[in-house]
């Protein structure tokens, strides 16, 4: 994933949205790395959030949400790869929340799928599900388009080129700590202690 | 001076000492992971690694099915299906088959019941209860299936040193009160979001007089506070645990005296009452009594928390000679488990007659079950509008089926005395024993 501009409609949801609500267990029987099933997860992304419009339609597989807005802890629960995974199959490419779930965050990082973006200000307040919003990653903030209401938010440092690279091993790769064919061999390699953790 | 969690982060990156917030690479003594995670595990592998890759140390990979295991939906078996193909082609020894009586069940319990956590190592498996292990000594943790795959190629991860909350609980706790109310009191506390980032280490007299289950229970729901690991001081309770099940050589990491910590909070153990999670999440707190007129249509027994031997034999406790009020479900976390159900007595009765006699609903098929839902045949599931009581670790909406459910967590006391009322009971309550508890 890339691009410093992420324009679209925002997607609202509150406190401690966990793993379970981002991608229910029954559908845990499909596997990320096969592409149908990849597909298939995004279909029912957030499915499990309370009282909120479906953030995939039924019937459909993409959101037309590619921003999502959030509260505490968002991503707390489970360490389901499949979570960031399902959204950013959905078509989701950024959210926005006041704080992180450890393996989520390092998830979203690790797979590529997702910038997990933090805001000092509570933000679910801000916006509401359908506002136009604009993501500017190169200057750290998030514009209502309904309200031209601007908003800082904290760096995403070293998880970024992690994230515009497509993750992890294609960072690695991209950047020469591991080669493109040989078993990569970690041990001297001093520059992967750059990509932030959790 | 340094934390235990520290200690270990130090030795497995060959340094002499580690901060919090200082990221290191840790070599990794064991890497689990299961039939929801492995496939997705194995495929990044294969793709990242190359299709005839070798894993980095095959006596390093343990591999426990355990999730869905006993349902009808054919991707469930294909996914097992990639894992016994896997280990086939790794020729991986550590390998629990479905259908085989190498079978165990969940992983949490199977990896100490097969001699696979140890103390002073480090610990990765792609499941957030990987945590639970933290209760023999050991740096563990869970991962997602990409750092996962890197593990398998390399051995090592990236990992930033967490700084240490210490819960320290002098004196004992009340009868009737059981490591799962404890971790259930400190999430109220703390909050799902308390520990984030964050090592969570137990200690104090109350601990040290805990079985190495009941540690278990505690160490297992740290996640649910938001923490990275929990960790408990290695002593004869888990060497006497350890001594018959590995001959592999291990080496305790104690706290140094000057070691620091973010927060220390002391309890006094005997403050501590039977606890209740309200739905939807784990931090709202309330002690059972308080929630005495909360009416249940059912209750559940089972997964990592709540279904290991003495979670079964503290609720047949209880439902000796008594009948239950609403449909109780109970499934054992693993296949010793099963066995130890059949055979273990309480006054001359088996614990299954026990539970058969009180009209308990029993699965001998060991598993996570209706823990987290799962296929809709799962055993246990919720699939309407259920009010149940469990001694599971997470009451998400529908994190046990249905997204109209609601789940309270309880300790499997508090679960047993509450299917014998039908409504949520403090097992005092039921065993005559409430006088005295300060009511």
């Amino acid at each position: 994933m890339s691009g410093a501009v992420i324009r679209g409609k925002v997607y609202v949801l509150g406190d401690n949205i966990d793993t379970d609500q981002i991608i229910p267990a029954q559908y845990l029987n499909l596997v990320p790395t096969i592409p149908e099933e990849y597909e298939k997860l995004g279909s029912y992304a957030l499915c499990g959030v309370l009282d909120a419009p479906r953030f995939v339609p039924e019937g459909t597989i993409k959101t037309e949400y590619p921003l999502i807005v959030a509260g505490r802890n968002f991503g707390c629960g489970s360490s389901r790869e499949h979570a960031p995974i399902a959204i950013g199959a959905a078509g989701g490419k950024a959210v926005v929340a006041e704080s992180y779930a450890r393996i989520f965050f390092r998830n979203c990082v690790a797979t590529g799928e997702l910038y997990p973006v933090e805001t000092p200000n509570r933000l679910v307040d801000e916006f509401v599900t359908g506002d136009e919003g604009v993501l500017d990653l190169d200057a750290g903030t998030l514009t209502n388009g309904r309200t031209g209401s601007r908003f800082e938010l904290r760096p995403l440092g070293d998880a970024r080129p992690v994230i515009d690279a497509g993750g992890l091993f294609a960072y690695a790769r991209q950047t020469g700590m591991i080669s493109k064919n040989d078993h990569p061999d970690v041990r001297e390699q001093v520059p992967l202690n750059r990509i932030v953790e959790d | 001076m340094q934390t235990m969690t520290e200690k270990i982060l130090a030795r497995a990156s060959g340094k002499r000492s580690v901060s919090p917030g200082e990221n290191v690479w840790a070599n990794v003594d064991v890497l689990m992971t299961h039939d929801v995670c492995g496939p997705g595990t194995i495929g990044i592998f294969k793709r990242e690694f190359g299709a005839n890759a070798k894993v980095w140390n095959r006596e390093k990979v343990v591999i426990i099915p355990d999730h869905y295991i006993f349902t009808s939906d054919d991707k469930c078996h294909r996914n097992v299906d990639i894992l016994r193909q896997f280990v086939k082609e790794q020729d991986l020894p550590h390998y629990y088959d479905v259908g085989t009586e190498r079978y165990k069940g969940v992983c949490h319990i199977a990896l100490p019941e097969a001699g696979h956590t140890r103390p002073g190592e480090v610990l990765f498996g792609t499941d957030s209860h990987t945590c639970t292990a933290g209760a023999f000594n050991e740096f563990a943790t869970g991962i997602g299936n990409t750092d996962a795959a890197f593990i398998l190629g390399t051995g090592k991860l990236l990992v930033k040193v967490p700084p240490t909350m210490r819960f320290v609980f002098e004196g004992e706790f009340p009868p009737w009160v059981l490591a799962k109310d404890v971790i259930l009191h400190i999430i109220g506390d703390i909050g799902v979001d308390g520990a984030t980032y964050k090592a969570m280490e137990f200690a104090g007299e109350a601990v040290e007089r805990l079985t190495m289950e009941e540690r278990m229970t505690l160490c297992n729901m740290v996640i649910e506070g938001g923490g990275k690991n929990g960790i408990i001081e290695a002593d004869e309770t888990t060497f006497a645990y350890l001594r018959d099940r590995t001959t592999v050589p291990f080496n305790p990491v104690a706290p140094d005296p000057g070691a620091s910590y973010v927060t220390t909070k002391v309890y006094d153990a005997r403050t501590i009452e039977p606890t209740v999670a309200q739905p939807h999440s784990p931090d709202r707190r309330a002690t059972a009594r308080d929630l005495r007129d909360v009416r249940l249509t059912r209750a559940y027994i089972g997964s990592c928390t709540g279904g290991k031997l003495t979670d079964f034999v503290n609720a047949a406790q209880v439902m000796r000679g008594r009948k239950v009020a609403v449909d109780t479900f109970l499934v054992p976390a693993t296949t010793e488990i099963s066995q130890a159900i059949r055979t273990e007595r309480l006054g001359g009765e088996t614990l299954l007659s026990i539970f058969e006699n009180a009209g308990c609903t029993i699965s001998l098929d060991a598993s996570c079950a209706a823990c987290l839902g799962g296929p809709k045949d799962t055993f246990g599931r919720i699939n309407g509008h259920e009010v149940c009581i469990s001694t599971t670790n997470r009451n998400f909406p529908g994190r046990m089926g249905a997204k109209e459910g609601q789940v309270y967590l309880a300790s499997p006391y508090t679960v047993a005395a509450s299917a014998v009322t039908g409504r949520i009971t403090d097992p005092r309550e039921v065993l005559g024993d409430l006088e005295g508890a300060g009511s």
